[in-house]
């Protein structure tokens, strides 16, 4: 259920620093958020799909995880084109078709996967665990790393907790219906999942406390800035430039 | 309950960041490192939890459970919300980078505000309980339907019609979430009231 399907690999993305691939992948990020032309929402979408292919990351599922993404932003396909008040209206009898509103919603699609695309190829090529340590070598408050950390460390366990209550309600003829009476058992489910987790919590506290706990996270992970690092953040940076650059251009 | 990435204008993506970061920092604040462990590992109870599909006629629908989670961690929900939306952007990459502040403040935002409207009441007798559980659980949808409304108003005023969509496709969770609030809350008091009464 719960996996790190791009984890895994030895392309040039996944041996450069994750710091510098969590850097880069802010950057770019926010830069292709704020555009707004064709042209560099084009090339953003290329360099994230050059990015992809770098990575040698499954294309399948790649495709997989971005398709149902786009299943939402179908949504806007369906309603901007009839509601996105514009200049020049289609009319097929009582519906009236905004081409303002089609344009939109391309702009939209393109941004989003290309968006995904870089998140996909710079920061799920790493395991969570080295996510968090390059986090807090960024500076990010060392009580959110931890919590993240922590999180991450028990999401799986909770889980067998899970699997383990689901069976036991499925061995007693549970079948899920829109029921009250469903909404009740799954209330109990997660009630129990609650509890367990509590008191897991206080033993996992505990112990923790018996080894010499003193409210500090120490992350032991040496980040090594290598010359391939500087390189690639220097292209990123420079790439991403070069993309606003075209958004000042084309922005009339 | 999520805004997709590429949506959403730059200053309303830039003051969901900011506000997130507000509310992370008040619960950074609350949250000391006693009580870390507790909440990362409720956190991921939580984040199971969402996985949860629950039936809804011939579909199903997910639960987002953040009435549950602000009556149990209050100002908590800010960092633990983060960190279980960070975490789904990396495992399934619904939403990404960009909108995590936004998307944060969407879910946390009525999680803490419910938590101070509702949970004086769940202290009570059963019947104010109940009244008091499900309107968290509905009103807790309905305020993060209503913020993801608005973003996307103050995004493009054409996004009006999408607006209302989202807040009325939402309707039905709302009342499911209600239900399964009241029941989770009715067990917990009942099982683990230490849980609840903080």
């Amino acid at each position: 259920m719960i996996e790190e399907p791009f984890a895994a690999g030895n392309s040039i993305i996944h041996r450069i620093d994750p710091r510098f691939r969590v850097a880069a992948a802010t950057f770019y990020s926010f830069t292709v958020a704020l555009c707004y032309e064709f042209q560099p929402l084009i090339a953003a979408l290329a360099v994230s799909m050059v990015s992809v292919l770098l990575s040698g990351v499954g294309l399948k599922k790649v495709f997989k995880r971005l398709a149902l993404v786009n299943v939402f932003i179908l949504l806007f396909w369906i309603v901007l084109p009839l509601t996105y008040a514009g200049n020049t209206v289609y009319s097929l009898g009582p519906v009236h078709v905004y081409p303002a509103g089609i344009v939109f919603a391309a702009k939209i699609t393109i941004k989003s996967n290309a968006i995904l695309m870089v998140l996909i190829s710079f920061i799920a090529t790493m395991t969570f665990a080295t996510l968090g340590h390059s986090l807090s070598r960024l500076r990010i408050p060392e009580k959110l790393v931890f919590l993240l950390m922590i999180t991450y460390r028990y999401i799986f366990v909770i889980q067998q907790e899970y699997q383990k209550i689901i069976r036991s309600i499925k061995i007693r003829g549970f079948k899920p219906k829109t029921t009250l009476h469903s909404y009740k058992t799954f209330a109990y489910v997660i009630g129990m999942l609650l509890i367990r987790a509590s008191e897991r919590a206080d033993r996992v506290y505990n112990a923790m406390r018996c080894r010499g706990f003193k409210g500090k996270y120490y992350s032991l992970t040496d980040f090594q800035a290598d010359t391939k690092s500087w390189v690639f953040v220097t292209i990123v940076s420079g790439v991403t430039l070069g993309i606003l650059l075209m958004e000042v251009l084309f922005n009339e | 309950m999520h805004i997709s990435e590429g949506i959403l204008s730059g200053p309303v993506l830039l003051s969901g960041a900011a506000l997130a970061a507000a509310g992370t920092a008040v619960g950074l604040k609350q949250l000391d490192y006693d009580r870390i462990a507790r909440t990362g590992i409720l956190s991921a109870a939580f984040f199971v939890a969402s996985l949860i599909h629950v039936p809804l006629g011939p579909t199903s629908v997910h639960l987002i459970l953040n009435g549950i989670v602000g009556l149990l961690l209050g100002w908590c929900a800010f960092p633990a919300i983060l960190v279980a939306l960070l975490l789904q952007a990396l495992f399934f990459q619904f939403g990404g980078l960009t909108t995590l502040g936004i998307n944060t403040v969407v879910m946390a935002l009525p999680a803490v505000v419910c938590y101070y409207l509702f949970s004086p009441f769940i202290k009570n007798n059963n019947r104010v309980t109940i009244i008091a559980a499900y309107a968290c659980g509905f009103f807790c949808v309905f305020f993060s339907a209503v913020i993801m409304g608005g973003a996307l108003i103050f995004t493009e005023e054409n996004f009006m019609e999408i607006s209302l969509l989202v807040i009325i496709s939402n309707l039905p969770v709302m009342i499911i979430e209600g239900f399964i609030t009241t029941f989770c809350i009715l067990f917990l008091k009942k099982v683990q009231p230490a849980l609840i009464n903080r």
